[in-house]
């Protein structure tokens, strides 16, 4: 049997604006996807290891405070540290385009901004996800 | 309205012309004017006619404005005797570089404030705790403690403005400081004007800024009712929001229903905990969403203020005609707002202004074109406050009361918006009431079945958004965006050492304690929680002490 992609939608950082989140979850769910859901205001540390605990191949990361490129870089290097590197790392919100440069050169592989199609999310990750993970 | 004789030909000529519509129609290949809705999901018929409002009594569901049911307007001269209140929310960084804000936007003919904290402040949380890395000052401005109060209102005349702060679950304590600031500077509380948001229920279902569970936050919200109604009495106590209920994804007729579900539970926990309903209903507020759809959220503003003043007055027998007057503040829709081609933001925002406007608001904030990409540079709000004053001072449609009164769309739509609504709160009454339904999911549930769907119509191509799903461009990264500096956290930390330094340690201690007994007991929290602010405590170790006796809140996190 394929091995279902498991996706984890984390919400780092103090925000509640967790819409997108949760259609993006949900999105992920119809399109095959194993999902958990972190719920808000989760710390780069418990989103690192719901990550290791839960195995899961993509980490999708939503945060509307401005606090991304504090919080997202994070998240990634917490993951390197527990041998989770090669998990792909995506990240959304009200991210300025300025800021997509920094976020991709720590390890958020791709930044989607307010107005993405779901369907544009669901088939980057299917294309981009190491089935290895 | 209308004689049944009317009525009775006037449906005879209706079906003959509809026949004749049908008739043309069917050589056509599409039927455009079949299967149109609201946001809401309501049918929209292709014309409305008397036969539509033919049940409707002018004086039972209309009135004069000012009279009750208030449906044309909560008073008798609406905007021919003073515009809304211009408000725009605003708050960012430092409290320097905010009161700097605020005094640009009062010298812009900006009538009052609304102050942004930024997240930490909402949790209160101070800017030096570890949670609070890159968090300061992002959302709005960061304030720890009566120092920083000080600072953001200096110069600013207390007694002369109005100020509405967006707080919540630490509201108590904001309010603390405001009246801690307004005494040292030898004003008296009751000359105070403002807003504090402090509804804690909709935090739960869809805004996320909670701290306490909802048994001690509503005994919260009940102590800011009693100690306001005797000592700040001109103050709005609560802001019942349906504004994030919306922006979380709901339809119209579901921010309508759930917002005042929520105003019942806060009237119900009110006289349960022993206060009179009219010592504290005249106060409480509420806060509205204006989204795209122009004539349906006309209608929806008109039939909440309907229902309110029924609420108060026969299920909870309020006598003051005040206290049956549902006031509200609007804000355009956050959630409508673009990255694409963000100049059409303020097209959008015109329509939502002018929507919030036809239903008779008290105050509005018109959103900035760049918001959905960052906070808003001084030209977009500018632009977003002109956008008031245009409707306001050229548009004309401030020369008559509810000018939209009496279009046969209108009433029937804010009928029909009010008939789903009573579904909805009977419901939650069935299901014992806001507080069971938001404990229990239901509330949250209906939100996101809701948001979804609106998803998939966008997705699908159903519903357009310009410039999103059609009539793109291909465009440039979008520039001179507001930035705010990351390094903000460094330097609060330093200026909360330097002020913890500066204060009476005792002193601090000794309020702290005194407040802690009180938060055991079940005296009015609100005299402690101001002594304990006037000593320099901090918002962070004032909510530590209440966190230490109510507990935490958490969610539970479905999708």
């Amino acid at each position: 049997m394929e091995h279902k992609i498991r996706v984890l939608v984390a919400k780092p950082g103090l925000d509640g604006h967790d819409r997108g989140a949760k259609v993006l979850a949900r999105a992920f769910m119809e399109a095959g996807m194993e999902v958990i859901y972190t719920g808000i205001r989760r710390t780069p540390e418990q989103i690192a290891e719901v990550a290791r605990q839960e195995d899961v191949d993509v980490v999708a990361l939503s945060c509307l405070s401005g606090a991304h490129n504090t919080l997202f870089p994070k998240v990634v290097d917490l993951l390197r540290e527990k041998g989770m590197g090669d998990v792909l790392v995506v990240g959304g919100g009200v991210i300025p385009d300025e800021d997509v440069p920094f976020l991709k050169a720590h390890g958020i592989e791709e930044v989607f901004g307010p107005g993405t199609p779901l369907a544009t999310s669901v088939e980057y990750i299917r294309t981009h996800v190491n089935r290895e993970a | 309205m209308y004689e049944k004789e009317t009525i009775g030909k006037l449906k005879a000529a209706k079906a003959v012309w509809q026949e004749r519509v049908d008739r043309i129609q069917s050589g056509k290949s599409s039927k455009p004017y079949t299967d149109r809705a609201s946001t809401s999901g309501i049918d929209v018929g292709l014309v409305y006619t008397p036969e539509d409002v033919a049940d409707m009594d002018y004086m039972r569901d209309l009135g004069f404005p000012g009279e009750y049911p208030y449906t044309r307007g909560y008073q008798a001269t609406m905007y021919r005797g003073r515009l809304w209140t211009m408000r725009q929310y605003a708050g960012f960084a430092t409290v320097e570089e905010s009161n700097k804000r605020y005094k640009y936007l009062l010298g812009q003919g900006q009538t009052g404030l609304s102050i942004a904290f930024d997240l930490p402040t909402q949790l209160g949380l101070d800017a030096d705790h570890p949670l609070a890395e890159g968090e300061v000052g992002k959302v709005g401005v960061s304030v720890s403690s009566l120092a920083d109060l000080e600072v953001l209102f200096d110069g600013i005349p207390l007694d002369q403005v109005s100020t509405s702060m967006t707080i919540n679950a630490p509201a108590a304590v904001l309010l603390a400081m405001y009246i801690a600031l307004a005494r040292r500077r030898g004003i008296s509380p009751d000359k105070l004007d403002g807003t504090i948001q402090n509804d804690i229920l909709k935090e739960y279902s869809s805004r996320g800024t909670y701290i306490f569970p909802p048994a001690p936050s509503m005994r919260i919200t009940n102590d800011i009712f009693a100690y306001c109604s005797k000592e700040v009495p001109n103050w709005n106590t609560i802001s019942i929001s349906g504004y994030h209920m919306r922006e979380a994804g709901c339809t119209a007729v579901q921010e309508v229903a759930f917002t005042l579900a929520d105003g019942i539970a806060y009237v119900d926990a009110a006289i349960k905990a022993g206060l009179d309903v009219d010592s504290f209903a005249a106060r409480l507020s509420f806060f509205f969403n204006a989204h795209n759809n122009l004539l349906e959220e006309v209608a929806k503003f008109r039939a909440a203020r309907r229902m309110w003043a029924h609420i108060m007055k026969e299920r909870f027998h309020a006598q003051n005609p005040k206290s049956m007057m549902l006031r509200f503040h609007t804000q355009t829709a956050g959630c409508t707002l673009t990255s694409q081609q963000p100049d059409n933001n303020i097209v959008r925002v015109t329509l939502q202004a002018l929507a919030a406007v036809l239903g008779g608001t008290q105050s509005l904030h018109t959103n900035s074109r760049d918001e959905a990409l960052s906070l808003p540079t001084e030209d977009s709000v500018r632009i977003a406050l002109r956008t008031q004053q245009i409707i306001g001072f050229e548009s004309g449609v401030t020369d008559t009361v509810d000018p939209l009164a009496g279009s046969f769309y209108i009433e029937a739509m804010t009928n029909r918006i009010e008939e789903e609504a009573w579904k909805y709160i009977t419901k939650i009454d069935e299901l014992g009431g806001a507080v069971k339904a938001i404990e229990n999911g239901f509330i949250q549930q209906e939100i996101q079945k809701a948001s979804y769907q609106y998803q998939l119509e966008i997705e699908s191509g159903k519903r357009i958004i310009v410039g999103v799903n059609r009539f793109q461009v291909d465009e440039k990264p979008a520039r001179n965006l507001m930035h705010i500096d990351s390094a903000l956290y460094e330097k609060r930390r330093g200026e909360l050492a330097a002020m913890k330094a500066g204060r009476d340690g005792a002193k601090v201690q000794a309020a702290l304690a005194r407040l802690k007994q009180t938060a055991e007991g079940n005296a009015n929290l609100m005299p402690g929680v101001i002594e304990a602010v006037d000593a320099y405590a901090t918002l962070g170790e004032v909510c530590d002490v209440l966190r230490s006796v109510f507990g935490e809140y958490e969610s539970d996190a479905s999708f």
